[in-house]
This record gives C-alpha cells, sequence and structure tokens, in this order.
C-alpha cells in the first residue's frame, strides 16, 4: 500500500510540472498583456496613455522578457519561496486576494455536497428498492430535468420567484448591514439565509447525476445471491439493504470525493456570477479576461492540484473500502 | 420455429411483425437454427436494436422531437415570423401577445395590440395587451426578405401579421423591441450546430486515438493514455474559460464560432477515446477478430469492417449522450459573454440579455431560451438513453 502511494505520489509531479507550464501559456495566449489591458482601460476612460509609463510599468512586471525567463520566475517563487506574486489587477499579493475568499467558497461548496448527498443517497435507494413505483417515475424524471437545466438558468429562476413571491433579493452571500460588520449570531444567521438559493442550485445537478447513478449501482447488487442468503436468514428488509447492497453500492459516492475537491473552489463559478457570490469563481473570470497573469496563472494551478490531489485521495478510498481493488 | 421454415423467411419480410416475441427468441437461438436462419442473423443485429428501441416509447417520443428541433435549425429564416435583428424601438420589452381565433363577433386568427398603461405604483410606462386591438395574422404571409440556403431570395414566413407594419411579439420582445420568437428560432441553428459539429470533431479524435490506443496497445496505448489523464487533469470549467478568455475579440463571428466548437471538443474527445479503447480493448482477442485476421484481412480493413460495426451503436448512443453536453457548454460560455456574441444568435448569447434580476423582473420572457435549452437538452438525454439500451440488443 505505502509503496503504491509514493509510486502515485512521483507520478503526480511531471503532471503538476506539465500543468503549471500550460497554465502559464493558457493565460498568456491571448494578444497583447495587462499593460494592453490597462493601457485600453485608461483611454476608455479618457486618460492620455503616456508610452513611457507603459514601458516603465512592462519593464517593473517583467513582461518584457520572454516567456521562459517570466515562467521560470514565476514558478521558482512559489515553489522556492512560497510567494505567488503580486496581483495587477487588484494590485495585492495574490495569496491575500485567494485566501479571503477560499474560506466562503469552502463553506458554500461543503454545503452544496452535503445537501446533494442528503438529498440523492436516500432517493437513489427508493428508487432501486421500489423500481418502476410511482416514487421511482417522478424521481428518475424529475433527475433528469435535474441534469437538464443548466445551473445559471435555475439561479435565475429560483431569483426571480424569490423577488416575486418573497419580494426578497437574494444575491450575495450577507445583506447589506452584515456586509463589513464582524462575525456575530446575527451574521452567521444572515450567511445561512442566503445560502439557501446557492445551495439548492449547486446541489440540484449533483444531486440528479448521483441518483442515477445509486439506483444504477443498487440495482445491479440488489439480486445478488448474497442478498437472497441474508434475507433466508431472516433478516429486516430495510436492515439488510442498508447494511450489504448499499454498501457495495457506494463507491461510485467515493470516487466522486476526488472530483468534489476541486469543484468545492471552482465548480461554482456560472452560478456564483449570477448571484454575485463573494467566491473564487468571478475572481478567477475576471483575472483570465483582464490577463491577470499571477493571479489566474496561481489559481488554475491551485485548482489543478487539488484535483491531481482529489484523484489520488478517491483511489486510495475505493482501494481501503473495495478490497477487490486492492488486490487487483 | 416450424412455422417460419415453411414460411421462407427473408430478413425484410420479418419486419411487418416486430413485435413478435417468437422471433426475438428465435434470434437469440441462432446457434441451433440451420443456415437459412443463419442468414436471418446477419441481418439481425440492427433491427433487433430497432426493435428494442422502439418498445422505449419515451426515447422514440424524444428522438421525433429531436428530429423536429433540427427541422427547425434548417428552415429558420422560413419558420421565424421576422429577422433576428429586425428591431423597434417602440416595443422595447413588450409583453407577448395571446393569439386567439375567437374575437366574441367573428372567427379569425389574431393577436391583440398594445397600449401603453402608467404604472400606479413605479410610475413607469409598461406594455399591457389590449383585447380591444385587433392585428389579424395568417400563414405564409409577406415579410422581411431573406436568402433561403443561399439559394434564392424570398419573403414569405410560415406564419406572421398580414400588415407587416403591425406588430407581432408571441414570445415577447427584447430590449431593442426584437422578437423573442423569431430570435430563438435562429439561435437554434447556431445551437444546435455547436453540438453536432463539437461532437463530430471529438469523435474524429476519439475513435482515431482511442482506436490506435486500444489496437496496438503497448506504448502507443501509454502515450495516448498519459495525454488523456493530463488533459482531465486540468480542471475543465477554468480551462474553458482560459481558452475562451484567449480568442481574440476582434475576430469574425464564424471564426470564434468554430474556436468554442474546438474547445468544446478538446475535452469531449478524451470520454470518447476511453469508450472506444475499451471496446477495442475488449475485442482485440475475440474468436472473430481472430478468424478475420487467419483469413488474411487487412489491418485497416479488420478494423473498419470487422470491429468497428460492432461497436457502432454504442459509439451512436455516447455521440447522442455528448451533444447535449456540449450545448449546455456552450449556452453557460456564451451566457458569461466569453463564448458566442453577438450579432451571432444561439440560446446562450439570447440568456446574456437576461443576466440581472431587475431584467428578469421586468420582462421574464426573456427566460424563455432556457426553455429551449431545457427541453432539447432533456430529448437529447432521452434519446441516448434509449440508444444506449437499444445498443446491445442481446441483452436481457
Amino acid at each position: 500500500m505505502l509503496a503504491y502511494i509514493v509510486k502515485r505520489v512521483l507520478y503526480m509531479i511531471p503532471t503538476l510540472i506539465a500543468i503549471s507550464i500550460v497554465a502559464f501559456l493558457l493565460i498568456q495566449l491571448p494578444p497583447g498583456d495587462f499593460v494592453t489591458t490597462l493601457a485600453a482601460e485608461m483611454s476608455q476612460q479618457g486618460d492620455t496613455v503616456d508610452p513611457t509609463t507603459l514601458r516603465m510599468l512592462r519593464e517593473q512586471y517583467g513582461l518584457d522578457e520572454p516567456i521562459w525567463t517570466q515562467y521560470w520566475l514565476w514558478i521558482s517563487n512559489i515553489v522556492l519561496e512560497g510567494d505567488f506574486g503580486r496581483s495587477f489587477d487588484w494590485d495585492v499579493p495574490v495569496s491575500d486576494l485567494i485566501w479571503n475568499r477560499l474560506g466562503l467558497t469552502l463553506v458554500l461548496s461543503l454545503c452544496a455536497l452535503i445537501f446533494t448527498w442528503v438529498i440523492s443517497l436516500p432517493i437513489g435507494i427508493y428508487s432501486a428498492v421500489r423500481k418502476y413505483s410511482v416514487g421511482d417515475y417522478v424521481a428518475s424524471f424529475l433527475a433528469f430535468v435535474g441534469l437538464a437545466v443548466p445551473n445559471f438558468l435555475l439561479a435565475l429562476i429560483l431569483m426571480y420567484l424569490a423577488y416575486k413571491f418573497f419580494g426578497i433579493s437574494v444575491d450575495g452571500l450577507f445583506s447589506a448591514e452584515y456586509e463589513d460588520a464582524p462575525w456575530s449570531g446575527g451574521k452567521v444567521l444572515d450567511l445561512a439565509q442566503h445560502l439557501i438559493v446557492p445551495v439548492i442550485v449547486l446541489g440540484t445537478s449533483g444531486t440528479a447525476a448521483l441518483v442515477r447513478i445509486m439506483r444504477a449501482n443498487l440495482l445491479d447488487e440488489l439480486y445478488k445471491p448474497y442478498v437472497t442468503t441474508a434475507r433466508a436468514k431472516g433478516l429486516s428488509e430495510w436492515r439488510l439493504i442498508l447494511r450489504y447492497p448499499v454498501r457495495a453500492a457506494l463507491n461510485p459516492f467515493v470516487s466522486t470525493i476526488g472530483w468534489a475537491l476541486p469543484e468545492l473552489v471552482s465548480g461554482a463559478t456560472v452560478t456564483a456570477i449570477v448571484l454575485n457570490l463573494p467566491t473564487t469563481g468571478p475572481l478567477l473570470l475576471r483575472a483570465l479576461i483582464a490577463q491577470d497573469v499571477f493571479l489566474a496563472g496561481a489559481m488554475i494551478l491551485m485548482l489543478s492540484v487539488l484535483t491531481v490531489i482529489g484523484t489520488l485521495i478517491s483511489d486510495l478510498l475505493l482501494a481501503w473500502l473495495d478490497p477487490r481493488i486492492r488486490y487487483k | 420455429m416450424g412455422q417460419y421454415s415453411t414460411d421462407d423467411v427473408a430478413p425484410r419480410e420479418l419486419g411487418h411483425d416486430p413485435d413478435d416475441p417468437a422471433l426475438a427468441e428465435m434470434e437469440d437461438d441462432g446457434t441451433e437454427a440451420d443456415g437459412r436462419l443463419m442468414g436471418l442473423e446477419r441481418a439481425g443485429a440492427w433491427r433487433l436494436a430497432w426493435w428494442k428501441f422502439k418498445r422505449h416509447k419515451l426515447a422514440v417520443a424524444s428522438g421525433i422531437l429531436v428530429l423536429l428541433i433540427y427541422f427547425v435549425a434548417a428552415f429558420a429564416e422560413f419558420l421565424a415570423p421576422a429577422a433576428p435583428g429586425d428591431y423597434a424601438a417602440r416595443y422595447t420589452y413588450a409583453p407577448p401577445q395571446t393569439l386567439r381565433i375567437w374575437d366574441g363577433e367573428e372567427f379569425g386568427l389574431h393577436v391583440t395590440g398594445y397600449k401603453v398603461e402608467v404604472n400606479p405604483e413605479s410610475l413607469a410606462r409598461e406594455f399591457v395587451n389590449d383585447p380591444e386591438q385587433k392585428i389579424p395574422v395568417g400563414f405564409f404571409v409577406r415579410g422581411s426578405s431573406y436568402e433561403f440556403w443561399g439559394l434564392f431570395e424570398w419573403d414569405r414566413h410560415l406564419f406572421g401579421p398580414l400588415d407587416p407594419d403591425q406588430p407581432m411579439y408571441l414570445l415577447g420582445a427584447d430590449r431593442l423591441g426584437r422578437d423573442m420568437l423569431s430570435r430563438i428560432i435562429y439561435g437554434t441553428r447556431i445551437s444546435m450546430t455547436v453540438g453536432l459539429v463539437g461532437v463530430a470533431l471529438s469523435l474524429f479524435f476519439g475513435i482515431l486515438l482511442g482506436g490506435l490506443s486500444g489496437y496496438y496497445g503497448g506504448h502507443v496505448d501509454n502515450v495516448i493514455q498519459r495525454i488523456i489523464e493530463f488533459l482531465l487533469a486540468i480542471p475543465t470549467i477554468p480551462l474553458w474559460m482560459g481558452l475562451a478568455a484567449a480568442i481574440p475579440p476582434t475576430l469574425p463571428p464564424v471564426q470564434v464560432y468554430f474556436m468554442i466548437t474546438i474547445i468544446l471538443s478538446l475535452v469531449g474527445w478524451t470520454g470518447l477515446a476511453r469508450v472506444v479503447r475499451g471496446r477495442f480493448l475488449a475485442m482485440r482477442n475475440e474468436d472473430f477478430v481472430t478468424a478475420a485476421r487467419l483469413d488474411g484481412a487487412s489491418e485497416v480493413g479488420l478494423i473498419l469492417r470487422h470491429m468497428l460495426p460492432s461497436f457502432a451503436s454504442h459509439i451512436i448512443a455516447a455521440v447522442t449522450l455528448a451533444i447535449p453536453v456540449m450545448i449546455l457548454s456552450e449556452t453557460a460560455l456564451s451566457f458569461l459573454g466569453i463564448g458566442l456574441r453577438p450579432p451571432v444568435v444561439s440560446w446562450g448569447v439570447l440568456l446574456q440579455e437576461a443576466q440581472n434580476i431587475r431584467t428578469v423582473a421586468t420582462a421574464p420572457w426573456l427566460l424563455l431560451p432556457g426553455m429551449a435549452v431545457v427541453i432539447t437538452v432533456l430529448a437529447l438525454n432521452f434519446l441516448g438513453d434509449g440508444l444506449r439500451d437499444a445498443a446491445d440488443p442481446y441483452s436481457k
């Protein structure tokens, strides 16, 4: 087992190096650089743009160096000194920006994840055990609809309904009076209230997918001989189902933990923009469009590292849960 | 089986009685059948798949719906009452009209007109339907002229107001007084083809690389699998956003369109490649492949004639399920403003108009393109599900 883990971790290194290069190139791909964006913005506002200033800015940010030098400076600072650089756009250290938003992003995504599991597990089990019942059809249909509705559309519809029937505006994560207030009971309550719509929106598509997977997997298990054996031995039906086939059917849930990790940070991008949430997604979009190289690069790198680690964790969990995989 | 032996069963005649369970059973027992029935079995796989598919009523209905949607995409100019860019500043955010046949006195297809009222609360001027006014509508009316498939010019539309100067907004109007119905119809064309072109590209790379990977195995397989793993290790949404943000805003719309499809298929092909590879790996050592190889079939012939057809149905199902993913991705990218851009009309571009709650509150009908997305994606998913079940006609 240990050898396996070490091997997997070693495999991660070349992947991560490749990803860091791709991430950096990806951001440099558009024509022009951050200074071009800045100059365009300034001339749009009617300011005169002084070419010497621009040249000085380029020099200051190291933008006139060849791209490999830029990459080397960037990555060596990260690896050797843990310094992610400064955001051009916000003019603050990248790590501050990300840390500021990471907390709320994690709270939101964890709530959505728990919501997904709490809803989808029982429904999936019910759907499989009572196959072809009215409840199963309703659940399956809703699951298909949940998969078909884009998150941002659901967000818009829920916003519209909340506005129309309750007269409340649901964007953001805090009401205006709590925005800059220190943490207190009232603020937590306010946050919880604001979380409802985003959590529903983010949880829906995941719930729909997991209900389908759970149902299919449990159906595969339900008619195996060991279930009949357990039944013949006189176990009560629900106890039997929950103790044996459900446990075996849980494997796919475990393998989604790996995807959940980067999803926790990035997944909500489109929804977050619609609902105006102060999470990392909109930050990344803005950084990409403004060619804020260090910020966007750091975020993509972070997400990729999370994906790779997440995959590793779910593989390990899977091996721990299912001995058949371990000894293969 | 006796009743068929007298009947001299040709596969084509079998088609008359598709639901006869005895036939399906006979196909399963093909190993025991005599030579004539062996001939029948060869014709069987696709036909059986078709029968199995037909039993899935929801999938059949969805299939018809999908065909209809593509029909709309093909004949958008004729079906849409107005051109997508036709604007009328007078009718900003005009609400949907009601279509009626009976106005209380006489029959005749018409829509209600508009009158402007001042909202007592907000004091804003807004349109309301005025049942007193009648705007007669009809079929095959003259409207704005268009070039039909670049072949000839025409000005007939399937339906519209008899007097082209009068307003007809069955699904309301947007910020510039453009007809939502017409724009949704035109959007169908772009949104539906983005999925098709993207999937076609993914399919090409998926089959090519997945096939190489699965057929040759060894080093080739190793390299291709590492590439796939690498692509999957980059989180999809930032990857798309990064690439889409890299498209220069000055590019002409057609090029942006192709860039978007390429971006979408960049990730899409990995999934298909895995399916194809798995199938090839499983099939490489099957008896019929060995037989064909010993029979002197060339490598290309072996792949194209013997292996590919035996999992073509799986690929069709996988493709059907990949199209909705593409459509949803295009919609999301365009909605964010980094996908297709106006004046191109796609469902995502249309939804961009409905980006904030204030607009949605004044003009909820701007969300209607979303309905088109949901219905299309649902139909494609049901169809794909049915096809996947039918893809393996011999499974119970």
